[in-house]
């Protein structure tokens, strides 16, 4: 009892700090000098519809590089002390399949994976993008898992499509900074005309790696996590 | 209108999330907290982010729950007795 | 959009509050989750400007005068590196839980007195 009250008078306090954050910040009337700069030239200098994919390939690109690390590393660690002596992948039912989820199980996966991959090579064109498209291919093969109870992950495949597009995303940077600009800059391969699917240089190859790095590395998590007890 | 909607779904979400901290069963309280992922999804849809509102339907209101239901079952424990 | 903003921090700090005083491992990790969606909203919240649309200029209309039709990008762009985080490091705690009850037989934090001094 005198922990909860303490707890709410700590709370309280916190929220006095706070307090001004949430009276001096009114609406907002027009975009700021960053914001003005990214949608201006969003169209001209990169040809990408969607501002928000070329804010987070282009203009903040080490932000993920950085965040692609930390899920990595995250994954890495799951799998580490997760890790199963003999293992065996997720342990055989005791009760009867069910029909309807085997049947239809088989039939959506390819919908599903065909839909990540719309979603993840159109994200310069529609809303989407690379991680979105990742955990879309994730949940397909949390489908396999569930519909199948024999199913096993290869785990070479697996290590493939996770290592190979992280190093050819580096490469593509360092690439970007001796025939181009800068570091990560996505006027490596021709623009193109805008609104085309491939168009805008190097950011519908580099969405496309990142989608398939975070799908890989969200089937791994799942593998890992539902094994016997 | 615009400002009922978000204010009946920002109800929703704290109602659930009252319902996930306080409940005994365990599975009760992760699914209320998939809820809120789900119900935040909207209200992202309606300040005009759609590609934050996908992200957060696929990953907070999928992903999450699901990972958090198989911990679960590799655990074993359904009940939360010490409050 | 201020009522959306006050709805996050009323999420964070019953976050924060549910962390402080349950005593369940899954409890303080549910927590932590509801923490990380009232943050991502408060953020989005801030970016909104009343009446203008969604940052996708595919419309030619729309691209003559995009500064003044458009809402903020760049709370967007953090907000998703930021969920994707959030699911990392869930994951991350939720395979501690399951090898420290693996160790203890217990999910409740009064059984793990080593680190007190």
């Amino acid at each position: 009892m005198v922990k909860r009250l303490a707890a709410v008078i700590a709370l309280g306090l916190l929220a006095l700090i706070i307090l001004p954050l949430i009276t001096d910040i009114g609406p907002l009337d027009e975009l700021g000098i960053a914001a003005n700069k990214y949608v201006d030239m969003a169209v001209k200098e990169l040809g990408v519809q969607n501002v928000v994919t070329a804010v987070l390939v282009t203009y903040r690109g080490l932000d993920t590089i950085g965040e692609v690390a930390v899920l990595f590393i995250a994954t890495t660690g799951i799998g580490f002390v997760l890790r199963k002596k003999n293992s065996r992948g997720w342990k055989p039912r005791k009760r009867e399949q069910s029909e309807i989820l085997h049947v239809s199980g088989r039939f959506l996966l390819p919908i599903i994976v065909i839909f990540s991959i719309y979603v993840f090579t159109h994200g310069h064109l529609s809303p989407g993008g690379g991680f979105q498209g990742g955990v879309i291919l994730a949940s397909s093969i949390l489908l396999l898992f569930l519909s199948n109870s024999l199913f096993e992950v290869n785990h070479d495949i697996m290590r493939a499509l996770e290592t190979i597009p992280g190093f050819v995303y580096v490469l593509m940077g360092f690439l970007g900074m001796v025939l181009s600009a800068g570091f990560l800059d996505s006027r490596l391969l021709p623009l193109g005309k805008t609104g085309m699917l491939f168009s805008a240089g190097t950011i519908p190859i580099i969405y496309s790696l990142i989608g398939l790095k975070v799908g890989a590395e969200l089937s791994a998590i799942l593998d890992s996590l539902g094994g016997e007890s | 209108m615009i400002l009922v909607m978000i204010i009946s779904l920002g109800l929703a979400m704290l109602v659930s999330a009252g319902v996930a901290v306080y409940s005994r069963n365990l599975v009760v309280a992760v699914i209320a907290s998939g809820i809120i992922g789900l119900f935040a999804s909207v209200i992202y849809l309606i300040l005009s982010a759609p590609d934050v509102a996908m992200a957060e339907a696929a990953i907070g209101s999928g992903l999450t729950t699901v990972i958090f239901l198989l911990a679960l079952k590799r655990i074993g424990v359904e009940e939360d007795n010490d409050g | 959009m201020t009522i959306a903003i006050i709805i996050g921090f009323v999420l964070f700090f019953f976050g924060l509050f549910a962390v402080l005083t349950r005593k369940n491992l899954i409890k303080m990790i549910i927590g932590f989750s509801i923490m990380n969606n009232g943050v991502h909203l408060i953020m989005v919240a801030i970016g909104y400007i009343e009446g203008n649309t969604a940052p996708i200029l595919d419309k030619h209309h729309i691209r003559r005068e995009a500064v003044q039709m458009v809402v903020d990008p760049i709370p967007s762009a953090l907000v998703l590196t930021a969920i994707v985080i959030g699911l990392a490091v869930t994951s991350l705690m939720l395979a501690y839980a399951v090898m420290l009850y693996r160790k203890r037989k217990s999910l409740s934090i009064d059984d793990y007195e080593d680190l007190k001094c």
